[in-house]
């Protein structure tokens, strides 16, 4: 492994001259643990590693019914798993952040990394999707916005400029009739990687309840996670029933790209979208019809 | 005799001698050494699978500050081709040397080019990306049919088909055909009212030791060579390095670390040459090489992948007529594939009249197959296993109804001819038809149950110990079997046993190549059974030396005093053994003793296991809901460790079929080098594995010991073939039964 500086970053100003000055040749830590790993394997050389767990506003972790949910980028799975448990919110996010490591890797890797880090097969990003996730960049020119299904732009890759790093995810509130789940296909039952992963958000109203609104997103079946708009579309004014939603499975495994590779196959990774969909489709609706709080 | 009820230490499950240095992590295995000056290895490797060496050049890594010595082959000394005995398989000197630093080729993907020694391990890393090697890059070979075609590249310039003992005239991919033949099997055929033929495919997989290889070596000035290293065999290590360094056996000193797991892939030597070479060149400084995961997957032991056709034919009654196999293997780069212990295994556990096996040898551009786990016998016996099933099936039999009707007893003879002496397979078979979980209902939908049997040779081979009588009855014991799965214990009951004291009495130790005598490595399923052997034979001696000092005290002649129950006595004079041990200074000074044996008649073990498995037809997933391994053990010496070597093999058979496999890309890079992705099942991926210990005593050795490590791995994946058959209604006939290949199997993918 080469030798690199390290700064821990007390402000974003700061964070974001370091940045900018490598040009490039620099890599935002948080957790680290996709990070260290990479630099340790040689796959990726920096000359600067900036820390931002010491930037306050990396670390807020905050609620609210009118705005909803802040996640600093800094913020260890642990902690926001716990306090989104415990405060019965988000079910369909927590979900898919518990399944970022053993409880080691929950105690450093953050929601803000999973994105960063861009796998096409990451648990978080399919979440985010359907939650309407906003990432909150900043950088050199002030501060943006960008939707979650936006932010990524090929394995690895994503829409980050040169001297910016993402500081914190904004969800919105979920709305009375709102259900969401992650769910994802891997041959162990621990420490794997999805071979395809689905996420699924609905919202329910009236008597008999009807869809009106949904989003259906995928992981690892194309180089970047999709948000496939038709499976979401097909549902809206329907009932939500296992055919409405196996036709969204089934419009989500037309979307889908997959390779074959060392995790699985094409043929595999197709059907298992539209299985996945479908199953993440009907925990959403449980959730939806529950009140959010299954 | 009921013997169970006369051992005293035997059959127990005292604590193991090195269970505190292991929980409190301070055993120290081969990266916990620190000597002082030490230089620290990084290897580069080829990142082709196939490619001829044109140049290297060592310059630049050379003028990197820092960096102390780098070696290519051209720093091995170029050692005739000489076939040289490797417990479980033997190995050619001229082919190791070729693998330790590839000289004309690379071999495969991840084969060793150059080593660098710096100052650090992070220069080492540095020096090595600055070594320029000018490969012209050629076709690689990964498959073993197609390495067997006439057309195919060749990968050796000097390898010739060793053709049932005849050397061919055509350069080939085929080192060898063997073959072994029993009656008549066109007859047979005839005479059978079903048969079932099945071509099988099984992936290379890798022995998962979690410890990666690590070799640390002093090459001093008198050209003395110490190596630590973690092995399971210290005096393999050192004949292999005599051989490759061509240096007098007298120099070199091989001390055995702890070991993190072998499991048959920690005989062969990988580092230990090339610590000396750049110990040596680098002003005899001590240099420690350490590999990394994907080291380990990339260029160590896996064992072979496989094609395996299998045909059996059965009358209506049941018996089997006729058994016919023809097995191709991957050697590797090298030759030297387990098929003939595939062939050893494939109908094991049945007494068959006509039987017919080709087997093949075969090289492809993947590292080297090292030993694993009753090498060979897994593949083997998926393959005759599923065509039993099938065979039952067809029949209208139940599956262990049909093996038990055709189970080979004492006196049956196997297809090589060798007949076998007291086996257990039939009190197997019968212990699994009996049990609850094989009469347990299933129910539940794309549930099923299966079966399958397994069979192991086992080994003796040569062990020393030596011992030394402390003055308050306890006893030094200095071994030379490296210690994997609790030999210290098993080994130290069964002197304790002999001496009729405590366990806790014995005090043993794994000592170097220096200190013991030889010992053959912890392979084989041999040590419990050989090195147990020369404790007894150890134990009693001990106990003739200690006859002749009670008799010197008491005036008498040796052979009238006696020793029982833990007391030496004549006529009415008794002294326990501590304290007859506390009279050693005033009878002669310290009791020693020597042994080393070579013991022969090592028995087989035969295994049956029970398998219930839940498919999820829509992901292809196969979860294990119960799992029950029977195994015939001779005697349990340490149940404990017994069971464990049971559930250990149950728990890498369900790996190998389900979930693991090499990955190659189509220029024969290796893409699943992680243990991510190369998937061993976790504790989450296995049921608790019951076990169910059969003892039908060895005749063969004194306290009636079996080896019992290997055959647990051989029946699994045949057994969750059979269960998912059951499930889902369709056969698999390709390892690993991974969920891609159970879609594809129900036409979902």
């Amino acid at each position: 492994m080469r030798a690199f500086e390290y700064l821990s970053a007390s402000s974003v100003r700061e964070a974001v001259e370091a940045l900018a000055a490598r040009n490039g040749r620099a890599r935002v830590l948080a957790g680290g643990t996709d990070l260290i790993v990479q630099l340790r394997e040689g796959r990726r050389e920096v000359d600067l590693v900036v820390d931002i767990k010491a930037i306050p506003e990396a670390n807020r972790l905050e609620f609210d019914l009118q705005t909803g949910l802040l996640v600093g980028a800094a913020v260890p799975c642990y902690r926001m798993v716990g306090f989104l448990n415990a405060a019965g919110i988000y079910p369909g996010l927590a979900a898919a952040a518990g399944l970022v490591g053993g409880t080691q890797i929950q105690g450093r890797a953050t929601l803000g990394g999973n994105l960063c880090n861009a796998s096409p097969a990451a648990d978080t990003i399919p979440a985010l999707i359907v939650h309407r996730a906003a990432c909150l960049i900043t950088g050199p020119q002030g501060e943006r916005e960008l939707p979650a299904e936006d932010f990524c732009t090929g394995p690895g890759q994503t829409a980050l400029q040169p001297g910016e790093f993402l500081l914190a995810l904004r969800l919105p509130p979920e709305p009375e009739g709102f259900g969401a789940h992650y769910v994802r296909f891997t041959p162990r039952n621990e420490m794997d990687i999805a071979v395809a992963g689905a996420g699924a958000s609905l919202r329910l109203a009236g008597s008999p309840a009807r869809i009106i609104e949904a989003r259906v997103a995928l992981g690892a079946v194309a180089p970047t996670p999709l948000l496939v708009r038709e499976a979401g579309a097909s549902l809206v004014g329907k009932a939500p029933t296992l055919e409405a939603f196996e036709e969204a499975g089934r419009l989500a495994r037309e979307a889908a790209r997959p390779i074959d590779d060392m995790r699985g196959t094409a043929a595999q990774r197709r059907h298992l979208s539209g299985v996945l969909v479908r199953r993440a489709l009907e925990t959403a609706y449980q959730r939806a019809s529950r009140g959010g709080d299954a | 005799m009921n013997e169970k009820e006369t051992y005293r230490v035997i059959g127990t499950r005292p604590l193991r001698p090195d269970g505190a240095d292991k929980v409190t992590g301070r055993a120290l295995y081969g990266a916990d050494l620190r000597l002082p000056g030490m230089l620290y290895g990084a290897v580069l490797r080829s990142p082709h699978a196939h490619a001829r060496i044109l140049s290297i050049d060592t310059s630049a890594a050379e003028a990197l500050p820092g960096v102390k010595a780098v070696v290519t082959a051209a720093d091995l000394p170029d050692v005739e081709a000489k076939v040289a005995s490797l417990g479980e398989g033997s190995v050619n000197t001229r082919y190791q040397s070729w693998n330790i630093l590839a000289r004309e080729k690379a071999l495969y993907y991840g084969h060793a080019v150059a080593v660098v020694a710096a100052a650090s391990v992070h220069i080492a890393q540095e020096a090595v990306k600055l070594i320029r090697v000018n490969y012209e890059v050629l076709p690689p070979v990964l498959d073993v049919l197609q390495a067997m075609q006439a057309d195919a590249p060749i990968l050796l310039r000097d390898l010739r088909t060793d053709e049932l003992g005849e050397k061919g005239s055509a350069l080939t991919n085929v080192a060898a055909h063997h073959q072994t033949k029993k009656g008549d099997v066109e007859r047979g055929f005839q005479e059978a009212a079903v048969t079932v033929e099945r071509e099988f495919h099984t992936a290379t997989v890798h022995q998962g030791y979690i410890e990666p290889q690590n070799a640390t070596a002093l090459y001093n000035q008198d050209g003395r060579i110490t190596i630590w290293c973690s092995t399971q065999g210290s005096f393999g290590v050192r004949d292999q390095l005599k051989d490759i360094l061509d240096v007098p056996v007298a120099q070199i000193k091989v001390v055995p670390m702890e070991i993190g797991g072998g499991f048959g892939g920690k005989n062969n030597v990988y580092l230990e040459p090339l610590a000396a070479l750049l110990s040596k060149k680098s002003g005899h400084k001590p240099v420690r090489l350490t590999m990394n995961h994907a080291d380990v997957l990339s260029a160590t032991g896996p064992t072979s992948g496989s094609v395996i056709r299998v045909k059996m034919g059965a009358r209506k009654d049941g018996r089997i007529t006729a058994a016919q196999a023809w097995l191709a293997y991957e050697a590797g780069a090298f030759p030297g594939s387990p098929v003939t212990s595939g062939m050893g295994v494939i109908f094991g556990p049945y007494a068959i009249e006509n039987v017919l096996l080709d087997g093949y040898d075969v090289v492809v551009n993947k590292p080297p197959a090292a030993a694993y786990r009753a090498p060979g016998g897994t593949n083997a016996a998926f393959a005759a296993e599923v065509v039993i099933d099938e065979l039952a099936e067809k029949l209208g039999m139940d599956p262990l109804d049909l093996r038990l009707l055709n189970a080979a007893k004492e006196g049956d003879r196997k297809a090589d001819g060798v007949a076998y002496g007291r086996i257990g397979c039939v009190e197997v078979l019968e212990a699994a038809r009996n049990h609850p979980h094989y009469r347990a209902p299933l129910p539940g939908k794309f549930r099923g149950r299966g079966v399958a049997a397994g069979s192991w040779g086992n080994y003796g081979g040569k062990s020393s110990a030596s011992a030394s009588v402390n003055s308050d009855g306890s006893v030094n014991l200095v071994e030379g079997s490296v210690d994997i799965g609790g030999s210290r214990a098993s080994i130290s009951m069964q002197l304790a046993e002999t001496l009729q004291i405590p366990v806790e009495s014995i005090r043993p130790q794994v000592a170097d190549t220096d200190t013991v005598g030889y010992t053959e490595g912890t392979y084989g399923s041999r040590t419990t059974f050989a090195t147990g052997w020369a404790v007894y034979e150890l134990g009693r001696r001990l106990i003739g030396l200690l006859c002749e000092r009670a008799a010197q005290l008491w005036d008498v002649e040796p052979g009238q005093v006696t020793y029982e129950g833990g007391v030496f006595s004549c006529g009415g004079q008794r002294l326990s053994f501590a304290e007859l041990a506390g009279k050693m200074d005033e009878t002669g000074g310290a009791v020693v003793a020597s042994v080393s044996v070579q013991p022969e008649t090592w028995g087989p073990a035969f295994a049956a296991h029970i398998v219930d498995v839940e498919v999820d037809p829509e992901t292809g997933k196969v979860d294990i809901l119960r799992y029950t391994a029977v195994q015939d053990v001779g005697k349990a010496v340490h149940p404990a460790y017994v069971e464990g070597q049971i559930q250990g093999g149950v728990a890498q058979g369900v790996g190998w079929g389900l979930s693991e496999g090499y990955y190659y890309d189509a220029q024969g890079r290796l893409a699943n080098a992680s243990l991510l992705d190369y998937r061993m099942p976790t504790s989450l991926d296995l049921p608790a594995i019951e076990t169910v210990i059969v003892e039908v005593p060895n005749p063969g050795h004194p306290y009636g010991v079996r080896g019992v490590g290997e055959v647990p791995i051989v029946p699994p994946p045949a057994a969750i073939a059979n269960a998912i058959y059951r499930a889902v209604g369709v056969r698999l006939t390709t390892l690993p039964m991974s969920p891609a290949r159970v879609l594809e199997a129900l036409g979902k993918a």
